[in-house]
């Protein structure tokens, strides 16, 4: 499923594409940051703000599907925290476990923000998008050849 | 009184390596990988992610393999892991009306917006098994001939699909959900639960309760037992986005998606002095493709609102406090298999007390005869 996050719900907005970027670097799989970092050599060498860890969001529902929020269960999440040299601070919040995937992100978010490269990371996201989308594509087709007309017959009783 | 019984380390120990010798099975035999499972028996891994509570596919399938498909077993893995975790925070609630729908269908319209769209279901099959699965050579499933699932090549348009109880909300012919006032909903991972509950509490406890316990309790609402006429008003089941806000970034992230299957009941309701007759509902929200579970949750989370609809009370799944406190599948497992367990020092107390009172039941019919005898 694409992203479609594109709003805060604060003042604290980050800068435009920051979140649909994150998004797509949740989504990628372990193979595809390592491309993109291959891409994007040489990347400065980082230090972590915060190890890599896996831990737990409980994920919420809403009664009646827009009502009151209650908790429905936990995923597992992994997140890392990281500082280029002489650059800036990335993070990363993905499922699963991977935290080195999480930590690679969190350099590719570190990288994303540097003004210069944005555009050479946006570019290296690309497979992933296309990736998504194609998913997302056939996914949609596959579904939409089951899709029934009922119809109700009229019984002859008169 | 519980006393601890000691020994038998050894035999543990031998018993756990047969354990792991068993369920490897015969070593001329491939292991089953994770991934097999996974993709294979994707619905026992949903269900023990469901029950479980924690969406994580491949745990969930590494928790099925090493329970040797016993799945209470690997829910009760599921469990254990997770407390080993730290809890990040909460996500933002689901938007279900967002989902990427991968199934939907709706038992009171045919035609909705967005269409009826049977998804992999096991309706309307035959329950003929098929014995080409078994088969590895031609015209078995392990064979490349085998027919794959024909691929449309047609591209569709996303269409919105709005819940079937939005469109009866707008004609009001239908409850509003209950309001979002901004209250933190209970959890009950992290608070002991006290009776009664909120809704909130209820449909926490139903969405990681045993599936054969709710069908049952669901079954009994339709045979009779807090009958309430429901309709599936909708179920559906597909991925949605998970949104999380990370307390040191301030803005929202997108985590990835998970597979939920959602289904809202449409009940009766003869309407009271304050509200003109309409339909109620009944809510199931679970992980995964649990779509019986999700379809039980939704009766059972109806009959439990009989107080606040005014309804006569009575049916067992109207009893939240029986319902809730025996929904856990890790918890009653527990206590039903802890009688297992050595109780030698109780059970000797147990037989003390029947050898000593039969001794006094004895003397007593003695002297009752010998009184009898002397009259």
């Amino acid at each position: 499923m694409q992203p479609s996050l594109t709003h805060s719900t604060d003042g604290n907005a980050p800068p435009a594409g920051r979140q649909s970027a994150m998004a797509l670097l949740a989504r990628a799989e372990s193979g595809e940051l390592d491309a993109m970092l291959a891409r994007l050599a040489p990347v400065p060498a980082s230090a972590d703000l915060r190890p890599p860890e896996i831990g737990l969001v409980m994920l919420r529902g809403r009664t009646g599907g827009d009502g009151a929020p209650f908790n429905l269960g936990e995923a597992t999440v992994a997140r890392a925290a990281v500082r280029l040299e002489g650059g800036a601070t990335g993070f990363a919040y993905r499922l699963g476990r991977d935290a080195s995937a999480a930590r690679k992100a969190a350099v590719l978010d570190a990288l994303w923000q540097d003004a210069t490269r944005r555009p050479a990371v946006d570019e290296a996201l690309d497979p992933i998008r296309a990736r998504l989308a194609e998913e997302a594509v056939r996914l949609r087709a596959e579904t939409a050849a089951t899709k029934v007309d009922f119809f109700t017959l009229v019984r002859g009783e008169d | 009184m519980y006393v601890a019984a000691k020994g038998g380390e050894k035999a543990i120990r031998n018993a756990h390596a047969l354990l792991a010798k068993r369920r490897r099975g015969n070593r001329n035999l491939p292991s089953i990988g994770l991934d097999q499972i996974a993709q294979q028996l994707t619905l026992a891994v949903d269900r023990v992610m469901a029950e479980g509570s924690l969406y994580d596919v491949e745990l969930a399938a590494l928790a099925v393999k090493q329970a040797r498909g016993d799945l209470i077993e690997a829910i009760f893995l599921i469990r254990a892991f997770r407390t080993t975790l730290p809890r990040f925070g909460y996500a933002k609630p689901l938007d279900t009306a967002g989902m990427q729908v991968r199934r939907r269908v709706s038992a009171t319209y045919k035609d909705l917006p967005g269409g009826q769209l049977l998804g992999p279901t096991f309706d309307y099959t035959h329950r003929l098994l098929d014995t080409s699965l078994g088969q590895g050579g031609v015209g078995g499933e392990g064979h490349e001939g085998h027919a794959p699932a024909t691929q449309p090549e047609t591209s569709v348009e996303a269409e919105p699909m709005p819940r079937v109880t939005d469109l009866l909300g707008r004609e009001g012919l239908i409850e509003g959900a209950p309001e979002d006032d901004g209250t933190e909903p209970f959890d009950l991972t992290r608070a002991p639960v006290s009776f009664p509950v909120d809704r909130s509490t209820r449909l926490q406890a139903l969405a990681r309760g045993d599936e054969g316990y709710l069908l049952a309790l669901g079954y009994s609402t339709q045979r009779g037992y807090a009958r309430s006429h429901p309709f599936v008003g909708e179920i559906r089941f597909g991925d949605v986005e998970v949104i999380f806000e990370a307390p040191e970034l301030g803005f929202e992230l997108s985590l990835g998606t998970v597979q939920i299957t959602e289904c809202q009941t449409v009940n009766q309701f003869k309407g009271s002095a304050t509200t003109p007759p309409q339909f109620t509902r009944g809510y199931g929200l679970v992980f995964g493709q649990c779509e019986r579970k999700a379809m039980s949750m939704a009766l059972v989370e109806r009959a439990l609102r009989w107080q606040e609809l005014g309804e006569e009370p009575g049916a067992p799944a109207q009893d939240e406090e029986f319902v809730l406190s025996h929904c856990d599948n890790v918890q009653a497992t527990g206590f039903v298999e802890h009688l297992k367990l050595p109780h030698y020092v109780d059970f000797q107390a147990e037989l003390d007390l029947v050898r000593r009172m039969r001794a006094e039941h004895e003397e007593e019919r003695r002297e009752a005869g010998l009184k009898e005898a002397a009259e």
